[in-house]
């Protein structure tokens, strides 16, 4: 029976017409069929458009933003809303509206850049982790526990210490601390994947480990993972605006939108929309990422969407 | 079962291990030296001979790191370089403020979130249920330091009811306790809506139904007691990535805890302080996941024990 299949699977067999190169349907192409299946969330759409004017403003800022971000203007300390400050002015007279527009910029480097650092550095570990197994995986995943035992934004404080305040540093610490949550999601995907047939078929083939893991499992877990940067490019963006909040990130005259508040606090109790404008723009930002990543879950992660 | 603890505990040595290897290492990894920080700048090479003598800096790493373990074991963290004091005796009335307004928080994120999520489970797919969702996705969408200052100008500010920052009184905890909780409360509204969502369709409650008890107690006596136990274990997850938090709620409604504490010495390159207070909080919290995950499993015998 067997060799009944291996001889003939060898012989080279004509193909039926409809079945030659010419003759395949067009298949759509995946950025629409993804698209297609966002449109299963109602809540999406809109959260993609919030996300995609955020960052058409971001590039933008330096044509459209009315005013200097970092010029002062004492005469014009703490202005309410007005035709020429349509969000007033700060405590040094600043355009709060050119800071917003500006500080767009830097809160998307900060989504971006970290969670690019963390899955650069996490998913090859997590995937080597759980692709080798054994006493390598074992030592990764001990050294995994460490990182997560630290609570919460403690471990990106902890590392903004070390390096020392500034945007950058607070960046990095984002990164750190979402490192183990990739090796960790890598690991178990790899897992799920490396005892499936076509891998073991790439392996009895002669397959490099190298060009199983980069070709035929990335390719495979690729999608949960990209949920998942979704999702923590949401939370890099609240980490980090909470650094510079905190005084461990972007420094003074940077209009990063959690130092704005930091600065506006001492000034709410006269002018609240000193903190009000800049606070809203990371919520609206942040809101517009997750819904976005609702759908993006639909769409590229269906069996995760069931639950 | 027994077996089953055992186990479990003795996985959480090696991350005990780390996690102080981790924190001794900080004051090593910061650039410059570590004699010089606590000598100050204008030292002499005396000073710094006598400092890094003092300290046992002039030790071996790992027979450092051992004498650290050693007195922290004891309670002594040496002296912070701001005020001079015991480290543990800046921290140890400020661990307790902390640890009150992580309660105040879980009791206000899981009362708020178990109540919104029975609601929507009940009423899925109605207006009730859009709008809790809605108002739940602003809930994890909110940076706490805007929503804190947000509470503070609506509940302080404009309508006077609590007072702004401190600890004087219970009035005081309750904005950080709801800043810190309604984030929480989100999460936890999903997880019991999910749970409960799935819970309903089982048989039992349709043989509870057919038997023609009421919706009330088919809900409040076999449903919610069913639906309960992820709800559980996310409540005693968040409990820790509360500790994290109060770092930043503490700093807006000058809450005299352990976060603010961190903030203020790192800002004051105080490291014993911050030394000291990291370790204590990631030791909490690998109880706090520690004690959650033997719940867990007590409270569902049907989870195999691995």
């Amino acid at each position: 029976m067997t060799t009944d299949v291996l001889s003939t699977a060898t012989q080279p067999v004509p193909l039926p017409p409809e079945l030659t190169e010419d003759a395949v349907p067009p298949r759509r192409p995946r950025w629409s069929r993804v698209f297609g299946h966002m449109r299963k969330s109602k809540l999406a759409i809109p959260g993609g458009a919030i996300v995609l004017v955020f960052i058409i403003l971001a590039i933008l800022a330096p044509w459209i933003a009315p005013h200097d971000p970092y010029r002062n203007d004492l005469m014009m300390m703490l202005q309410p809303p007005s035709w020429t400050h349509p969000f007033g002015t700060d405590e040094l007279g600043r355009d709060i509206l050119s800071r917003v527009l500006y500080g767009g910029q830097l809160s998307i480097l900060e989504g971006l850049f970290s969670v690019g650092l963390a899955m650069s550095v996490g998913v090859p570990v997590g995937m080597i982790s759980g692709y080798v197994g054994g006493r390598t995986d074992t030592v990764i995943m001990r050294l995994i526990d460490i990182m997560l035992a630290f609570p919460g934004v403690l471990l990106a404080i902890v590392i903004v210490s070390i390096l020392g305040p500034s945007l950058v540093n607070a960046m990095i610490a984002v990164a750190v601390y979402t490192i183990p949550i990739f090796a960790r999601l890598a690991r178990g995907s790899t897992l799920s994947v490396k005892e499936e047939p076509y891998i073991e078929a790439c392996r009895a083939a002669g397959m490099g480990h190298f060009r199983i893991l980069a070709k035929h499992i990335f390719p495979n877990i690729a999608n949960t993972l990209w949920v998942m940067a979704a999702l923590r490019v949401a939370l890099a963006i609240l980490t980090a605006s909470s650094l510079s909040f905190l005084g461990l990130g972007a420094q003074a005259p940077s209009p990063e939108w959690g130092a704005m508040l930091a600065n506006g606090r001492n000034y709410m109790l006269i002018a609240p929309h000193v903190v009000i404008f800049p606070g809203a723009a990371i919520v609206l930002l942040v809101l517009g990422i997750n819904l976005f990543q609702d759908g993006l879950r639909l769409a590229l992660d269906p069996k995760m969407a069931e639950r | 079962m027994a077996t089953f603890f055992a186990r479990r505990l003795l996985q959480v040595i090696p991350v005990i291990i780390g996690v102080s290897i981790a924190v001794f290492l900080m004051l090593h990894l910061i650039p410059g030296d570590p004699a010089r920080l606590v000598a100050g700048m204008d030292a002499t090479a005396a000073d710094l001979e006598n400092v890094r003598r003092a300290l046992g800096l002039d030790q071996p790493l790992p027979i450092q790191y051992f004498n650290f373990v050693a007195r922290a074991i004891f309670g002594d963290f040496g002296e912070s370089f701001r005020t001079g004091r015991a480290v543990l005796d800046e921290i140890g009335f400020r661990y307790w403020n902390t640890m009150l307004l992580g309660c105040a928080a879980i009791v206000f994120g899981t009362v708020l979130g178990v109540l919104t999520g029975i609601i929507t489970a009940v009423y899925r797919d109605s207006w009730i249920d859009s709008s809790v969702l809605a108002v739940s996705l602003l809930g994890i969408s909110i940076p706490p330091f805007f929503l804190g200052i947000l509470l503070m100008l609506v509940f302080s500010v404009w309508l006077g009811w609590l007072p702004l920052t401190g600890m004087e009184s219970w009035r005081h905890v309750i904005l950080p306790a709801a800043t810190l909780g309604i984030p929480n409360a989100a999460i936890i509204s999903r997880i019991t809506r999910s749970s409960l969502v799935e819970v309903l369709n089982q048989d039992y409650v349709r043989t509870a139904r057919a038997k023609g008890l009421s919706e009330l107690v088919v809900i409040g006596r076999h449903a919610v007691r069913n639906g309960m136990i992820p709800v559980v274990t996310v409540a005693g997850l968040q409990m820790g990535y509360l500790l994290g938090g109060a770092v930043v709620t503490e700093t807006v409604f000058a809450w005299p805890g352990i976060g603010r504490l961190i903030v203020q010495s790192i800002s004051a390159r105080d490291f014993p302080v911050v030394q000291a207070s990291v370790l204590l909080l990631a030791l909490t919290f690998v109880i706090i996941n520690l004690v959650t995950d033997l719940l867990y499993r007590l409270l569902d015998p049907r989870i195999k024990l691995k």
